[in-house]
């Protein structure tokens, strides 16, 4: 039984940042990288699942990214995955997110897991758009921002609850295998050990590159280009300046005025 | 000028009214000359044609299904039938969970160009140009879509003004295609019991997001929330935490700020999904220690600050 994880590192940027001189991206050095947020919580349930198979059960990571996203398979590996798997090429630097599921599906084809999960959205831009791409070149059953899932590992459905508007759920089956894209809260993602940490190091990460996967040549084509990146207007706020004594006096003001005390 | 199709969503058979934005951003680029036309999936189609015949569009589209469930493989053989049948320019659905799970699917499949939770569109020397947002809704982007002859758009919430005013659309009936479908629906779970708590009917809400960091500190802004005579909400990762009852979730899963005319946003970064429930209150006061955070965008009041410094300072007043 086998579980395919595929995690991105985001990039966070910092309070100030400066557009690069193309004017189609952010100065490098303006980002912070981490995993994605809801990224844990997709290798939290495999995890659960796995512990649950018993023996025989893996649980895989994989990124497209270059070398700065090996930290997102480690802090993957330390949660206790078995194995990573990164690929890249600098091809891949200004592709979106169409082009990634086309790489994912590739690697899902070699590796032929039992279950794939991704994040509902990667936190940084939010496309909620990897996962559920990959699932329509694989032709997989597909499901989006599953907030509950009932998955025994051999079984040929799934039970699960998409989580709608409003707090409104909807429960379905699914064929498996499927590629779900998981939710936040769905269970609450465990810490790394000390130990898990050592271990990771140890663990093993494949680095493919787009010919490795029969991608040579420009297959990876994107289903959108970047004309133009940019910070947006500012809003209309009056920033409260002064010290916290003064500006929480301004506030207290503003509060009473509107509340006509 | 081709065609734009627009994809409305029911859900249980009843209209979601995010579909008018997507046809009012559809009409944002609609040409003098252009057609509109905007297809409906249902079991019973022609009871919902009323809700999508609106100015403006040109033709509806009632699509007969076995039932109302929603079906992402049904969706997709939808959207393939209509791309083949129609050939459109552009394919616009609003930017919900439901076109979460299809749309994605069917621009990968049929080789589409693609953008989701687009802001605005226009056509640029003949080109069409979506925009959204990145880094945590930091910046803005402009996509386009080379070469690109079919290019579908889901479009974010609560930006465009509903499509509205009475249209005189034609009506063409169409049965749902066959396709093999992956899915089944097994029942609804509603939310959690409000236990009192009422963000929607609140006129006064201070609200705490992640910046709050520790369950410990939560109490405190209970007890501010309380002297200050508001209701306290919070966003999501707090609600998920387990930290404050789902009830007092603010946002696009969890409860809009109806009656709000004062929301006090403490630690809450102003993500597209928090600001769905909040982002209409006419008087917005964010306490962040970002001065960057996307909810300064939004706010009305700012102060680039500590939340908890701010906090003690203000219960001073009350
Ligand atoms: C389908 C879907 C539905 C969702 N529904 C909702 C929803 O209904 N509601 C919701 O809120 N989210 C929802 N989310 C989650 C959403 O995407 C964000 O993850 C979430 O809103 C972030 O919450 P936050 O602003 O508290 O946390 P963060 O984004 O982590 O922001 C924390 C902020 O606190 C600031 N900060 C840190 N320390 C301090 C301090 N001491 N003083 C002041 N400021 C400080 C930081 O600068 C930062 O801006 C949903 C996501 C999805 C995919
Ligand atoms: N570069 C990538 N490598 C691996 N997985 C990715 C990558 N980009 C996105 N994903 C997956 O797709 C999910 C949603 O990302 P997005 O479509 O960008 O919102 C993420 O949570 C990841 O699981």
């Amino acid at each position: 039984m086998k579980i395919l994880v595929a995690v991105k590192q985001v990039s966070i940027l910092d309070d100030e940042f400066e557009m690069r001189d193309d004017g189609r991206g952010v100065d490098a050095d303006f980002f912070e990288k981490d995993l994605n947020e809801f990224d844990h919580f997709a290798v939290e349930e495999a995890l659960l699942i796995k512990e649950a198979a018993g023996e025989g059960a893996e649980v895989v990571v994989v990124t497209v990214g270059d070398d700065e996203a090996d930290d997102a398979l480690r802090t993957a590996l330390a949660k206790g995955a078995e194995r990573g798997i990164r690929v890249w090429d600098d091809s891949l630097a200004e592709v979106d997110s169409i082009a990634i599921a086309k790489v994912l599906a590739k690697v899902v084809e070699r590796e032929a897991p039992d279950m794939v999960f991704t994040g509902a959205q990667s936190a940084d831009f939010g496309h909620a758009t990897t996962g559920m791409a990959l699932a329509g070149l694989l032709g997989w059953p597909h499901a989006a921002v599953v907030s509950k899932l009932d998955f025994v590992p051999g079984a040929a459905t799934a039970t699960l609850h998409r989580e709608l508007e409003g707090g409104l759920e909807e429960i379905m089956t699914i064929q498996c295998p499927a590629v779900l894209s998981i939710q936040l809260g769905i269970n609450q993602p465990r810490y790394a050990s000390l130990r898990g940490i050592r271990q990771a190091k140890q663990k093993p990460v494949e680095e493919l590159d787009l010919d490795a996967l029969g991608l040579g040549g420009g297959a990876v084509t994107s289903a959108s280009r970047v004309r133009r990146m940019y910070a947006p207007e500012k809003g209309q706020a009056e920033i409260i300046e002064g010290t916290v004594a003064e500006q929480a006096a301004r506030l207290a003001e503003i509060i009473k005025e509107l509340r006509g005390i | 000028m081709a065609e734009i199709l627009v994809i409305a969503e029911q859900r249980d058979g009843a209209f979601r009214s995010a579909s008018l934005e997507a046809i009012a951003a559809a009409k944002s680029v609609k040409g003098g000359d252009g057609k509109l036309a905007v297809a409906i999936v249902a079991a019973d189609p022609d009871a919902l044609v009323g809700d999508v015949s609106v100015e403006g569009v040109d033709e509806v589209i009632a699509i007969k299904a076995g039932s109302n469930d929603f079906q992402p493989d049904l969706m997709e053989a939808v959207v393939a039938a209509l791309a083949e049948a129609r050939q459109p320019a552009l394919i616009v659905a609003a930017h919900g969970v439901d076109a979460w799970s299809y749309a994605p699917v069917a621009a990968a499949k049929l080789g589409f160009g693609f953008a989701s939770d687009v802001q605005a569109l226009r056509y640029e020397d003949g080109e069409l140009v979506a925009t959204r947002a990145g880094y945590a809704e930091k910046v803005r982007v402009d996509l386009d879509f080379p070469g690109k002859e079919v290019v579908l758009v889901t479009i974010r919430t609560n930006v465009f003004d509903p499509a509205g005013g009475a249209g005189a659309p034609t009506v063409t009936a169409m049965d749902a295609p066959a396709c093999d479908v992956s899915t089944a629906h097994v029942g609804w779970k509603q939310p959690e019991d409000a236990g009192g708590i009422d963000i929607p009917g609140s006129d006064f809400i201070v609200s705490i997001g992640r910046g709050v960091g520790d369950e410990s500190k939560v109490e405190q802004f209970l007890e501010l929330a309380d002297q200050l005579g508001a209701t306290l909400g919070c966003s999501r990762p707090i609600a998920d935490n387990g930290w404050l009852p789902k009830a007092r979730q603010v946002g696009q899963s969890g409860q809009l700020a109806a009656n709000c005319r004062l929301y006090i946003a403490m630690g809450v970064s102003g993500s597209v999904q928090h600001q769905w429930g909040m982002k209409h209150v006419e008087t917005i006061v964010a306490v962040n220690t970002d001065p960057e955070a996307s909810i300064f965008s939004i706010a009305r009041y700012g102060v680039v600050g500590d939340m908890f410094e701010i906090a003690e300072e203000l219960e001073n007043h009350f």
